[in-house]
Protein backbone atom coordinates (compact mmCIF):
# COMPACT_ATOMS: atom_id res chain seq x y z
CA UNK A 1 0.00 0.00 0.00
CA UNK A 2 2.87 2.29 1.14
CA UNK A 3 4.70 1.10 -2.13
CA UNK A 4 1.29 1.92 -4.31
CA UNK A 5 0.89 5.21 -2.64
CA UNK A 6 4.59 5.97 -3.81
CA UNK A 7 4.10 5.08 -7.19
CA UNK A 8 1.07 7.17 -7.82
CA UNK A 9 2.48 10.30 -6.01
CA UNK A 10 5.52 9.65 -7.53
CA UNK A 11 3.91 9.39 -11.05
CA UNK A 12 1.91 12.52 -10.22
CA UNK A 13 4.62 14.24 -9.26
CA UNK A 14 7.33 13.67 -12.26
CA UNK A 15 4.04 14.33 -15.23
CA UNK A 16 4.02 17.84 -13.04
CA UNK A 17 8.37 17.84 -13.55
CA UNK A 18 8.45 17.21 -16.82
CA UNK A 19 5.12 19.58 -17.39
CA UNK A 20 7.27 22.38 -15.76
CA UNK A 21 10.32 21.76 -18.82
CA UNK A 22 7.96 21.94 -21.49
CA UNK A 23 6.30 25.53 -20.07
CA UNK A 24 9.64 26.49 -19.52
CA UNK A 25 10.82 25.59 -23.42
CA UNK A 26 7.41 27.35 -24.28
CA UNK A 27 9.29 30.63 -23.97
CA UNK A 28 12.74 30.28 -24.53
CA UNK A 29 14.45 31.26 -27.93
CA UNK A 30 13.84 28.81 -30.97
CA UNK A 31 16.51 27.27 -32.26
CA UNK A 32 14.86 27.59 -35.53
CA UNK A 33 16.79 29.85 -38.03
CA UNK A 34 14.64 30.90 -40.64
CA UNK A 35 17.03 29.80 -44.25
CA UNK A 36 16.04 32.13 -46.96
CA UNK A 37 15.53 35.12 -45.02
CA UNK A 38 18.77 34.16 -42.60
CA UNK A 39 21.71 32.48 -42.88
CA UNK A 40 24.38 30.93 -41.15
CA UNK A 41 27.65 32.15 -41.18
CA UNK A 42 29.94 29.74 -42.75
CA UNK A 43 33.55 29.59 -42.01
CA UNK A 44 35.84 30.67 -44.53
CA UNK A 45 36.93 27.74 -45.07
CA UNK A 46 33.98 25.98 -46.27
CA UNK A 47 34.43 23.30 -48.73
CA UNK A 48 31.58 24.39 -51.01
CA UNK A 49 31.35 25.76 -54.78
CA UNK A 50 34.78 25.69 -56.52
CA UNK A 51 36.32 28.91 -58.01
CA UNK A 52 39.33 29.44 -59.98
CA UNK A 53 40.67 32.97 -60.45
CA UNK A 54 41.40 32.37 -64.20
CA UNK A 55 44.23 35.52 -64.05
CA UNK A 56 46.39 33.82 -62.10
CA UNK A 57 45.98 29.82 -63.96
CA UNK A 58 49.30 28.87 -65.31
CA UNK A 59 47.50 25.66 -67.05
CA UNK A 60 50.14 22.94 -65.07
CA UNK A 61 47.08 21.10 -64.81
CA UNK A 62 48.27 19.49 -61.42
CA UNK A 63 44.92 20.18 -60.23
CA UNK A 64 43.15 18.19 -62.22
CA UNK A 65 45.75 15.42 -61.63
CA UNK A 66 45.04 15.50 -58.28
CA UNK A 67 41.28 15.50 -58.45
CA UNK A 68 40.32 12.01 -57.55
CA UNK A 69 36.86 12.01 -59.58
CA UNK A 70 38.52 13.70 -62.53
CA UNK A 71 35.59 16.90 -62.75
CA UNK A 72 38.17 19.34 -63.43
CA UNK A 73 38.85 19.66 -67.52
CA UNK A 74 41.81 21.87 -68.72
CA UNK A 75 42.89 22.31 -72.35
CA UNK A 76 45.91 24.58 -72.45
CA UNK A 77 49.17 25.12 -74.99
CA UNK A 78 52.11 26.93 -75.61
CA UNK A 79 51.93 30.20 -76.01
CA UNK A 80 54.05 31.93 -78.48
CA UNK A 81 57.11 32.88 -77.64
CA UNK A 82 56.71 36.28 -79.31
CA UNK A 83 53.67 37.16 -77.22
CA UNK A 84 54.32 39.85 -74.28
CA UNK A 85 55.22 37.87 -71.28
CA UNK A 86 52.37 38.01 -68.78
CA UNK A 87 52.42 36.72 -64.41
CA UNK A 88 50.30 35.39 -62.22
CA UNK A 89 49.33 37.41 -59.47
CA UNK A 90 52.37 35.65 -57.46
CA UNK A 91 54.99 36.32 -59.88
CA UNK A 92 54.54 33.08 -61.41
CA UNK A 93 55.30 33.28 -65.49
CA UNK A 94 51.89 32.19 -67.50
CA UNK A 95 53.58 29.72 -69.98
CA UNK A 96 50.59 28.66 -71.31
CA UNK A 97 47.32 29.77 -72.92
CA UNK A 98 44.42 27.67 -71.27
CA UNK A 99 41.72 27.35 -73.90
CA UNK A 100 39.11 25.35 -71.62
CA UNK A 101 39.15 25.38 -68.04
CA UNK A 102 35.67 23.52 -66.69
CA UNK A 103 35.01 22.16 -63.73
CA UNK A 104 31.68 19.80 -63.29
CA UNK A 105 30.69 20.65 -59.80
CA UNK A 106 27.85 17.70 -59.96
CA UNK A 107 30.88 15.30 -59.77
CA UNK A 108 32.83 16.94 -57.16
CA UNK A 109 33.42 15.73 -54.02
CA UNK A 110 34.71 18.30 -52.17
CA UNK A 111 37.94 16.99 -50.94
CA UNK A 112 39.78 20.19 -51.36
CA UNK A 113 42.77 18.15 -53.06
CA UNK A 114 42.46 20.19 -56.13
CA UNK A 115 43.45 23.13 -54.15
CA UNK A 116 46.97 22.13 -52.57
CA UNK A 117 49.00 21.65 -55.08
CA UNK A 118 48.21 24.78 -57.60
CA UNK A 119 51.54 26.98 -56.91
CA UNK A 120 49.37 30.01 -58.05
CA UNK A 121 46.28 28.96 -55.13
CA UNK A 122 44.07 30.08 -57.95
CA UNK A 123 41.57 27.10 -57.37
CA UNK A 124 40.12 27.45 -53.98
CA UNK A 125 36.66 26.45 -52.40
CA UNK A 126 34.25 29.07 -51.72
CA UNK A 127 31.59 28.94 -48.78
CA UNK A 128 28.88 29.07 -51.77
CA UNK A 129 26.61 26.65 -51.50
CA UNK A 130 23.48 27.70 -53.26
CA UNK A 131 23.80 26.53 -56.89
CA UNK A 132 20.95 24.13 -57.03
CA UNK A 133 19.78 23.63 -60.80
CA UNK A 134 17.06 22.27 -62.23
CA UNK A 135 19.71 20.46 -64.61
CA UNK A 136 22.80 19.10 -64.50
CA UNK A 137 24.45 20.27 -67.30
CA UNK A 138 24.21 24.09 -65.55
CA UNK A 139 26.74 22.22 -62.73
CA UNK A 140 29.62 22.49 -65.27
CA UNK A 141 31.30 25.45 -64.85
CA UNK A 142 33.36 26.66 -67.29
CA UNK A 143 36.35 29.53 -65.90
CA UNK A 144 38.19 30.03 -69.02
CA UNK A 145 37.70 33.71 -70.25
CA UNK A 146 38.10 35.00 -73.81
CA UNK A 147 39.34 38.55 -73.07
CA UNK A 148 40.87 38.31 -69.72
CA UNK A 149 43.45 40.76 -68.65
CA UNK A 150 46.29 39.44 -67.59
CA UNK A 151 49.30 41.34 -65.34
CA UNK A 152 51.72 42.01 -67.94
CA UNK A 153 54.47 42.91 -65.25
CA UNK A 154 56.12 40.67 -62.83
CA UNK A 155 54.77 41.63 -59.43
CA UNK A 156 57.76 40.57 -57.17
CA UNK A 157 56.34 43.46 -55.07
CA UNK A 158 55.17 40.96 -52.23
CA UNK A 159 52.49 43.45 -50.99
CA UNK A 160 50.74 43.32 -53.79
CA UNK A 161 50.00 39.83 -53.26
CA UNK A 162 46.03 38.19 -53.54
CA UNK A 163 45.24 36.34 -50.57
CA UNK A 164 44.92 33.23 -51.07
CA UNK A 165 41.30 31.81 -49.54
CA UNK A 166 39.01 34.82 -50.04
CA UNK A 167 36.43 35.73 -47.09
CA UNK A 168 33.12 35.22 -47.97
CA UNK A 169 31.93 38.75 -48.24
CA UNK A 170 35.47 39.29 -50.84
CA UNK A 171 33.90 36.05 -52.69
CA UNK A 172 34.47 37.41 -56.43
CA UNK A 173 31.30 36.04 -58.72
CA UNK A 174 31.69 32.85 -60.44
CA UNK A 175 32.00 32.30 -64.04
CA UNK A 176 28.57 30.94 -64.74
CA UNK A 177 26.17 32.24 -61.81
CA UNK A 178 23.59 29.55 -60.35
CA UNK A 179 20.84 31.25 -59.05
CA UNK A 180 19.51 28.77 -56.25
CA UNK A 181 16.24 26.59 -58.08
CA UNK A 182 15.41 24.86 -54.48
CA UNK A 183 14.66 27.94 -53.01
CA UNK B 1 -35.06 24.07 -28.63
CA UNK B 2 -37.21 26.44 -27.10
CA UNK B 3 -35.06 29.05 -27.04
CA UNK B 4 -33.52 28.94 -30.69
CA UNK B 5 -37.69 28.66 -31.59
CA UNK B 6 -37.96 31.80 -30.00
CA UNK B 7 -34.62 33.37 -31.04
CA UNK B 8 -36.08 32.43 -34.72
CA UNK B 9 -39.35 34.11 -34.51
CA UNK B 10 -38.24 37.00 -32.94
CA UNK B 11 -35.73 37.72 -36.09
CA UNK B 12 -37.76 36.30 -39.01
CA UNK B 13 -40.90 38.36 -38.78
CA UNK B 14 -43.37 36.28 -40.96
CA UNK B 15 -42.25 33.03 -39.25
CA UNK B 16 -45.13 33.20 -36.56
CA UNK B 17 -47.71 31.79 -39.19
CA UNK B 18 -45.93 29.13 -40.03
CA UNK B 19 -46.84 25.25 -38.89
CA UNK B 20 -45.47 23.53 -35.74
CA UNK B 21 -43.31 21.24 -37.71
CA UNK B 22 -41.89 23.97 -39.83
CA UNK B 23 -40.81 25.59 -36.58
CA UNK B 24 -39.51 22.78 -34.65
CA UNK B 25 -37.13 21.43 -37.62
CA UNK B 26 -35.93 25.04 -38.00
CA UNK B 27 -35.49 25.13 -34.48
CA UNK B 28 -33.53 22.23 -34.26
CA UNK B 29 -31.49 22.17 -37.82
CA UNK B 30 -30.67 25.96 -37.42
CA UNK B 31 -28.21 24.96 -34.16
CA UNK B 32 -27.29 21.77 -35.97
CA UNK B 33 -26.11 23.42 -38.40
CA UNK B 34 -24.31 25.76 -36.84
CA UNK B 35 -22.73 23.35 -34.27
CA UNK B 36 -21.41 20.81 -37.08
CA UNK B 37 -20.08 23.88 -38.66
CA UNK B 38 -18.10 25.28 -35.77
CA UNK B 39 -16.87 21.31 -34.83
CA UNK B 40 -16.17 21.12 -38.70
CA UNK B 41 -13.85 23.86 -38.69
CA UNK B 42 -12.74 24.42 -35.27
CA UNK B 43 -9.99 21.35 -35.50
CA UNK B 44 -8.83 23.74 -38.55
CA UNK B 45 -7.21 25.70 -35.26
CA UNK B 46 -6.53 23.12 -32.84
CA UNK B 47 -4.25 21.25 -35.15
CA UNK B 48 -2.78 24.58 -35.92
CA UNK B 49 -2.42 25.66 -32.23
CA UNK B 50 -1.25 21.93 -31.54
CA UNK B 51 1.18 22.55 -33.94
CA UNK B 52 2.69 25.74 -33.09
CA UNK B 53 2.61 24.48 -29.25
CA UNK B 54 4.82 21.25 -30.49
CA UNK B 55 6.68 23.67 -32.29
CA UNK B 56 7.28 26.20 -29.53
CA UNK B 57 8.19 23.51 -26.51
CA UNK B 58 10.70 21.30 -28.82
CA UNK B 59 12.50 25.51 -29.63
CA UNK B 60 11.21 25.14 -32.97
CA UNK B 61 9.02 27.67 -33.97
CA UNK B 62 6.11 25.84 -36.44
CA UNK B 63 4.53 26.45 -38.98
CA UNK B 64 5.39 29.79 -40.40
CA UNK B 65 5.32 29.58 -44.63
CA UNK B 66 1.37 29.68 -45.95
CA UNK B 67 -0.16 32.74 -44.91
CA UNK B 68 0.96 34.95 -41.89
CA UNK B 69 2.47 32.88 -39.10
CA UNK B 70 1.79 29.64 -40.64
CA UNK B 71 -1.77 30.22 -40.50
CA UNK B 72 -3.04 29.48 -43.38
CA UNK B 73 -1.44 26.21 -42.51
CA UNK B 74 -3.97 24.04 -41.41
CA UNK B 75 -6.26 25.33 -44.14
CA UNK B 76 -3.77 23.92 -46.70
CA UNK B 77 -3.45 20.80 -45.48
CA UNK B 78 -7.53 20.11 -45.14
CA UNK B 79 -7.78 21.14 -48.60
CA UNK B 80 -5.04 19.09 -49.39
CA UNK B 81 -6.97 15.85 -47.53
CA UNK B 82 -10.11 16.96 -49.44
CA UNK B 83 -8.52 16.56 -53.08
CA UNK B 84 -6.42 13.55 -52.52
CA UNK B 85 -7.61 10.11 -53.60
CA UNK B 86 -9.22 7.95 -51.18
CA UNK B 87 -7.81 4.82 -51.78
CA UNK B 88 -9.71 1.38 -50.96
CA UNK B 89 -7.10 -0.63 -50.23
CA UNK B 90 -7.97 -4.32 -51.95
CA UNK B 91 -9.58 -6.57 -49.54
CA UNK B 92 -11.13 -3.82 -47.43
CA UNK B 93 -14.95 -4.58 -46.47
CA UNK B 94 -15.94 -1.51 -48.54
CA UNK B 95 -19.51 -0.61 -46.20
CA UNK B 96 -17.97 -1.04 -42.73
CA UNK B 97 -14.49 1.45 -44.49
CA UNK B 98 -16.82 4.06 -45.28
CA UNK B 99 -19.34 3.82 -42.21
CA UNK B 100 -16.27 3.96 -39.39
CA UNK B 101 -15.19 7.59 -39.61
CA UNK B 102 -18.87 8.26 -40.48
CA UNK B 103 -19.73 6.67 -36.81
CA UNK B 104 -16.76 7.96 -35.01
CA UNK B 105 -17.42 11.28 -36.22
CA UNK B 106 -21.16 11.06 -34.97
CA UNK B 107 -19.64 10.08 -31.33
CA UNK B 108 -17.90 12.78 -31.64
CA UNK B 109 -20.42 15.60 -32.81
CA UNK B 110 -23.59 14.01 -30.52
CA UNK B 111 -22.31 14.77 -27.30
CA UNK B 112 -23.08 18.89 -28.23
CA UNK B 113 -26.81 18.21 -28.73
CA UNK B 114 -26.77 18.98 -24.50
CA UNK B 115 -23.57 21.50 -23.96
CA UNK B 116 -25.23 24.32 -22.19
CA UNK B 117 -23.21 26.96 -23.89
CA UNK B 118 -25.57 29.55 -22.09
CA UNK B 119 -28.34 29.63 -19.64
CA UNK B 120 -30.61 29.51 -22.45
CA UNK B 121 -27.67 28.73 -25.32
CA UNK B 122 -28.34 25.35 -25.60
CA UNK B 123 -29.61 23.18 -28.72
CA UNK B 124 -31.73 20.25 -25.64
CA UNK B 125 -31.71 20.51 -22.13
CA UNK B 126 -31.85 16.82 -22.13
CA UNK B 127 -32.95 15.67 -18.06
CA UNK B 128 -30.23 12.61 -18.67
CA UNK B 129 -26.98 15.27 -20.17
CA UNK B 130 -24.38 13.12 -18.29
CA UNK B 131 -25.61 9.94 -19.17
CA UNK B 132 -26.24 10.80 -22.59
CA UNK B 133 -22.63 12.42 -23.14
CA UNK B 134 -20.76 9.28 -21.70
CA UNK B 135 -23.26 7.34 -24.22
CA UNK B 136 -22.75 8.62 -27.43
CA UNK B 137 -19.45 9.58 -26.45
CA UNK B 138 -18.16 5.72 -26.26
CA UNK B 139 -19.98 5.10 -29.77
CA UNK B 140 -16.99 6.53 -31.32
CA UNK B 141 -15.26 3.19 -30.18
CA UNK B 142 -17.94 0.96 -32.01
CA UNK B 143 -16.31 3.16 -35.13
CA UNK B 144 -12.77 2.75 -34.13
CA UNK B 145 -13.50 -1.20 -34.11
CA UNK B 146 -15.08 -0.92 -37.80
CA UNK B 147 -12.53 0.68 -39.16
CA UNK B 148 -9.56 -1.31 -37.52
CA UNK B 149 -11.40 -4.45 -38.70
CA UNK B 150 -12.46 -3.02 -42.08
CA UNK B 151 -8.93 -2.48 -43.14
CA UNK B 152 -8.44 -6.11 -43.58
CA UNK B 153 -4.66 -5.04 -41.75
CA UNK B 154 -3.56 -6.60 -38.93
CA UNK B 155 -1.84 -3.56 -37.50
CA UNK B 156 -5.15 -1.66 -37.87
CA UNK B 157 -6.82 -4.33 -36.28
CA UNK B 158 -4.50 -3.97 -33.63
CA UNK B 159 -5.09 -0.41 -33.15
CA UNK B 160 -8.80 -0.64 -33.15
CA UNK B 161 -8.61 -3.24 -30.56
CA UNK B 162 -6.18 -1.34 -28.45
CA UNK B 163 -8.55 1.53 -28.57
CA UNK B 164 -11.44 -0.59 -27.49
CA UNK B 165 -9.52 -2.09 -24.78
CA UNK B 166 -8.42 1.61 -23.48
CA UNK B 167 -11.68 3.39 -23.67
CA UNK B 168 -13.67 0.25 -22.16
CA UNK B 169 -10.71 0.33 -19.05
CA UNK B 170 -10.85 4.61 -18.80
CA UNK B 171 -14.54 4.64 -19.48
CA UNK B 172 -14.98 2.86 -15.59
CA UNK B 173 -13.13 5.97 -13.50
CA UNK B 174 -14.39 8.52 -16.15
CA UNK B 175 -18.13 7.53 -15.20
CA UNK B 176 -17.38 6.92 -11.53
CA UNK B 177 -16.07 10.64 -11.23
CA UNK B 178 -18.96 11.84 -13.51
CA UNK B 179 -21.45 10.81 -11.05
CA UNK B 180 -19.36 12.85 -7.80
CA UNK B 181 -21.24 15.91 -9.35
CA UNK B 182 -24.16 14.69 -10.00
CA UNK B 183 -24.73 13.14 -6.24
CA UNK B 184 -23.62 16.75 -5.57
CA UNK B 185 -26.05 18.37 -7.54
CA UNK B 186 -28.70 15.90 -7.35
CA UNK B 187 -29.48 16.29 -11.75
CA UNK B 188 -27.99 14.24 -14.49
CA UNK B 189 -28.60 17.74 -16.79
CA UNK B 190 -25.74 20.07 -17.27
CA UNK B 191 -27.57 22.85 -17.18
CA UNK B 192 -28.74 22.58 -13.99
CA UNK B 193 -24.65 20.88 -13.09
CA UNK B 194 -23.80 23.92 -14.18
CA UNK B 195 -26.66 26.33 -12.27
CA UNK B 196 -25.77 24.61 -8.86
CA UNK B 197 -22.35 26.19 -9.60
CA UNK B 198 -23.36 29.64 -9.52
CA UNK B 199 -21.79 32.42 -7.16
CA UNK B 200 -18.46 32.78 -8.56
CA UNK B 201 -15.06 30.79 -8.36
CA UNK B 202 -15.44 29.48 -5.00
CA UNK B 203 -18.31 27.71 -5.92
CA UNK B 204 -17.67 25.62 -8.95
CA UNK B 205 -17.32 22.19 -7.98
CA UNK B 206 -13.41 21.88 -8.40
CA UNK B 207 -12.99 24.02 -5.21
CA UNK B 208 -15.64 22.33 -3.08
CA UNK B 209 -14.84 19.76 -0.53
CA UNK B 210 -11.19 20.73 -1.03
CA UNK B 211 -8.56 18.02 -1.19
CA UNK B 212 -10.85 15.29 -2.94
CA UNK B 213 -12.61 17.24 -6.02
CA UNK B 214 -9.32 18.20 -7.42
CA UNK B 215 -8.24 14.48 -7.17
CA UNK B 216 -11.63 13.86 -9.01
CA UNK B 217 -11.36 16.70 -11.30
CA UNK B 218 -7.73 15.36 -12.26
CA UNK B 219 -8.70 11.42 -12.72
CA UNK B 220 -11.73 12.93 -14.75
CA UNK B 221 -9.24 14.75 -17.19
CA UNK B 222 -6.64 11.68 -17.11
CA UNK B 223 -9.82 9.58 -18.65
CA UNK B 224 -11.13 11.97 -20.68
CA UNK B 225 -7.48 12.01 -22.13
CA UNK B 226 -7.05 8.34 -22.56
CA UNK B 227 -10.84 8.23 -24.35
CA UNK B 228 -9.68 10.41 -26.88
CA UNK B 229 -6.46 8.82 -27.79
CA UNK B 230 -4.64 11.35 -26.49
CA UNK B 231 -0.82 10.93 -26.33
CA UNK B 232 0.59 9.61 -23.50
CA UNK B 233 -2.24 7.49 -23.92
CA UNK B 234 -2.17 7.06 -27.63
CA UNK B 235 -1.49 3.05 -27.98
CA UNK B 236 -4.39 3.02 -30.45
CA UNK B 237 -2.38 4.60 -33.28
CA UNK B 238 1.32 4.30 -31.73
CA UNK B 239 3.27 5.38 -34.89
CA UNK B 240 5.96 3.56 -33.69
CA UNK B 241 4.55 -0.13 -33.16
CA UNK B 242 1.79 0.04 -35.37
CA UNK B 243 2.01 1.99 -38.69
CA UNK B 244 -0.79 4.16 -37.80
CA UNK B 245 -3.26 2.24 -35.71
CA UNK B 246 -6.61 2.15 -36.67
CA UNK B 247 -6.74 4.78 -39.69
CA UNK B 248 -3.56 2.88 -41.21
CA UNK B 249 -5.23 2.31 -44.57
CA UNK B 250 -7.07 5.01 -44.57
CA UNK B 251 -6.24 8.17 -47.03
CA UNK B 252 -7.79 11.55 -47.88
CA UNK B 253 -11.31 12.76 -46.69
CA UNK B 254 -11.31 9.69 -44.82
CA UNK B 255 -8.33 10.62 -42.89
CA UNK B 256 -9.21 13.92 -42.23
CA UNK B 257 -12.69 12.60 -40.88
CA UNK B 258 -10.43 10.92 -38.26
CA UNK B 259 -8.77 13.62 -37.64
CA UNK B 260 -11.71 15.89 -36.79
CA UNK B 261 -13.47 13.50 -34.62
CA UNK B 262 -9.88 12.86 -32.68
CA UNK B 263 -10.03 17.15 -31.61
CA UNK B 264 -14.08 17.43 -31.73
CA UNK B 265 -13.44 14.35 -28.80
CA UNK B 266 -10.61 16.74 -27.54
CA UNK B 267 -13.11 19.68 -27.08
CA UNK B 268 -15.78 17.33 -26.00
CA UNK B 269 -14.15 16.23 -22.84
CA UNK B 270 -12.81 19.57 -22.48
CA UNK B 271 -16.28 21.01 -22.59
CA UNK B 272 -17.46 18.44 -20.26
CA UNK B 273 -14.33 18.31 -17.66
CA UNK B 274 -15.24 22.34 -17.47
CA UNK B 275 -19.08 22.07 -17.11
CA UNK B 276 -18.55 19.63 -14.48
CA UNK B 277 -15.73 20.98 -12.26
CA UNK B 278 -14.83 24.32 -13.68
CA UNK B 279 -18.70 26.11 -14.01
CA UNK B 280 -19.57 25.70 -17.63
CA UNK B 281 -20.60 29.39 -19.12
CA UNK B 282 -20.12 30.98 -15.35
CA UNK B 283 -17.44 33.36 -14.89
CA UNK B 284 -14.72 33.74 -12.16
CA UNK B 285 -16.94 36.40 -10.78
CA UNK B 286 -20.03 37.18 -11.09
CA UNK B 287 -19.45 40.54 -12.05
CA UNK B 288 -17.72 39.91 -15.09
CA UNK B 289 -20.80 37.26 -16.53
CA UNK B 290 -21.93 40.16 -18.75
CA UNK B 291 -20.52 43.29 -19.93
CA UNK B 292 -23.00 46.11 -21.38
CA UNK B 293 -26.04 43.30 -20.84
CA UNK B 294 -24.25 41.09 -23.22
CA UNK B 295 -23.97 37.83 -21.51
CA UNK B 296 -20.29 35.75 -22.01
CA UNK B 297 -21.60 32.82 -21.17
CA UNK B 298 -20.17 31.25 -24.93
CA UNK B 299 -17.00 32.89 -24.49
CA UNK B 300 -16.12 31.44 -20.86
CA UNK B 301 -16.88 27.99 -21.49
CA UNK B 302 -14.87 28.36 -25.28
CA UNK B 303 -12.45 29.96 -23.19
CA UNK B 304 -12.30 27.23 -20.23
CA UNK B 305 -12.05 24.67 -22.97
CA UNK B 306 -9.81 25.91 -24.61
CA UNK B 307 -7.22 26.33 -21.63
CA UNK B 308 -8.05 22.16 -20.82
CA UNK B 309 -7.42 21.49 -24.38
CA UNK B 310 -3.85 23.49 -24.25
CA UNK B 311 -3.28 21.34 -21.22
CA UNK B 312 -3.52 17.97 -23.48
CA UNK B 313 -1.27 19.49 -25.98
CA UNK B 314 0.70 20.53 -23.37
CA UNK B 315 1.13 16.76 -21.65
CA UNK B 316 0.98 15.94 -25.38
CA UNK B 317 4.56 17.08 -26.10
CA UNK B 318 5.48 16.54 -22.52
CA UNK B 319 4.79 12.66 -22.00
CA UNK B 320 6.38 9.96 -23.92
CA UNK B 321 3.80 6.94 -24.74
CA UNK B 322 2.72 4.53 -22.22
CA UNK B 323 2.96 1.07 -22.78
CA UNK B 324 -0.46 -0.66 -23.02
CA UNK B 325 0.30 -3.31 -19.58
CA UNK B 326 1.46 0.51 -18.05
CA UNK B 327 -1.73 2.32 -19.79
CA UNK B 328 -4.08 -0.79 -18.09
CA UNK B 329 -2.01 0.04 -15.07
CA UNK B 330 -3.00 3.32 -14.82
CA UNK B 331 -6.53 2.32 -15.51
CA UNK B 332 -7.36 -0.78 -12.94
CA UNK B 333 -5.09 -0.18 -10.19
CA UNK B 334 -4.13 3.97 -10.05
CA UNK B 335 -7.30 5.23 -11.46
CA UNK B 336 -9.84 2.97 -10.66
CA UNK B 337 -9.32 2.35 -7.08
CA UNK B 338 -9.06 6.33 -6.43
CA UNK B 339 -12.45 6.57 -8.25
CA UNK B 340 -14.52 4.58 -6.65
CA UNK B 341 -13.15 5.37 -2.93
CA UNK B 342 -14.19 9.15 -4.17
CA UNK B 343 -17.44 8.15 -5.06
CA UNK B 344 -17.95 6.52 -1.34
CA UNK B 345 -16.84 8.95 0.07
CA UNK B 346 -18.30 12.01 -1.35
CA UNK B 347 -21.20 9.87 -1.60
CA UNK B 348 -21.47 9.78 2.36
CA UNK B 349 -20.22 13.34 2.89
CA UNK B 350 -23.34 14.54 0.33
CA UNK B 351 -25.79 12.48 2.63
CA UNK B 352 -23.74 13.92 5.98
CA UNK B 353 -26.00 16.71 6.32
CA UNK B 354 -23.12 19.16 7.75
CA UNK B 355 -21.11 18.41 4.84
CA UNK B 356 -24.22 18.55 2.26
CA UNK B 357 -22.48 21.43 1.25
CA UNK B 358 -18.60 21.18 1.03
CA UNK B 359 -16.16 21.49 3.69
CA UNK B 360 -16.24 24.71 6.15
CA UNK B 361 -12.93 25.85 4.66
CA UNK B 362 -13.59 25.09 1.17
CA UNK B 363 -14.57 29.24 -0.07
CA UNK B 364 -10.30 29.43 1.14
CA UNK B 365 -9.40 27.53 -1.30
CA UNK B 366 -10.83 28.53 -4.96
CA UNK B 367 -9.04 32.24 -5.69
CA UNK B 368 -5.58 31.52 -3.53
CA UNK B 369 -5.36 28.29 -5.57
CA UNK B 370 -6.32 29.89 -8.78
CA UNK B 371 -4.32 32.26 -8.12
CA UNK B 372 -1.46 30.88 -7.41
CA UNK B 373 -1.41 28.77 -10.12
CA UNK B 374 -1.31 31.11 -12.94
CA UNK B 375 1.22 33.18 -11.07
CA UNK B 376 3.30 30.24 -11.41
CA UNK B 377 2.55 30.17 -14.75
CA UNK B 378 3.66 33.92 -15.31
CA UNK B 379 7.01 33.12 -13.02
CA UNK B 380 7.41 30.13 -15.24
CA UNK B 381 7.66 32.80 -18.08
CA UNK B 382 9.80 34.74 -16.43
CA UNK B 383 12.24 32.21 -15.73
CA UNK B 384 11.75 30.72 -19.10
CA UNK B 385 13.00 34.03 -20.33
CA UNK B 386 15.72 34.37 -18.48
CA UNK B 387 16.60 31.09 -18.57
CA UNK B 388 17.10 31.58 -21.92
CA UNK B 389 18.93 34.94 -22.26
CA UNK B 390 21.43 32.95 -19.90
CA UNK B 391 22.01 30.00 -22.42
CA UNK B 392 21.94 32.61 -25.21
CA UNK B 393 24.94 34.37 -22.97
CA UNK B 394 26.86 31.08 -22.53
CA UNK B 395 26.51 30.08 -25.77
CA UNK B 396 28.25 33.38 -27.00
CA UNK B 397 30.74 33.35 -24.43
Amino acid sequence: MKQWLTDVWEGFWTVLVGMKITWRHLFVKKATLHYPEERWVLPPKSRMRLFMKYEDCIGCGQCARACPVQCIYIKAEKRAPAAQPIFAANGQPIKLDVHVFDIDMSLCCYCNLCTYPCPTDCIYMTPEFEFATTDLTQHLYHFAKQGATFITEDPKKKAAAAPPAAPPAATPPPASPATPAGA
Amino acid sequence: MDFTVGLLLKLVPGLGGAPAWVLITLGAVVPAVLLVTMMALGPILYVYAETKIAGFMQDRIGPKRVGPHGMLQTVADAVKLLFKEAIFPAGVDKVLFVLAPCIVNVGAFLPFVVVPFGSHLQTADLNVGVFYVTAVASLSTVGLIMAGWASNNKYALFGGMRSAAQIVSYEIPAVMILLIPVMIVGSLSLQDIVAAQAGGLQSWLLFRYFPLMPIAFLIFFTAGMAECNRTPFDIPEAESELVAGFHTEYSGFFFAMFFMAEYTEMLVVSIVSSVLFLGGYLAPHPALQHIGGFSLGFVWLIAKSWFLMFIMMWLRWTLPRLRVDQLMYVAWKVLLPISLALMVVMGGLVMWKPTANGFPWDRYFGWPLTIGFFVLLFTGIVRAVQWSRRRVQELAA
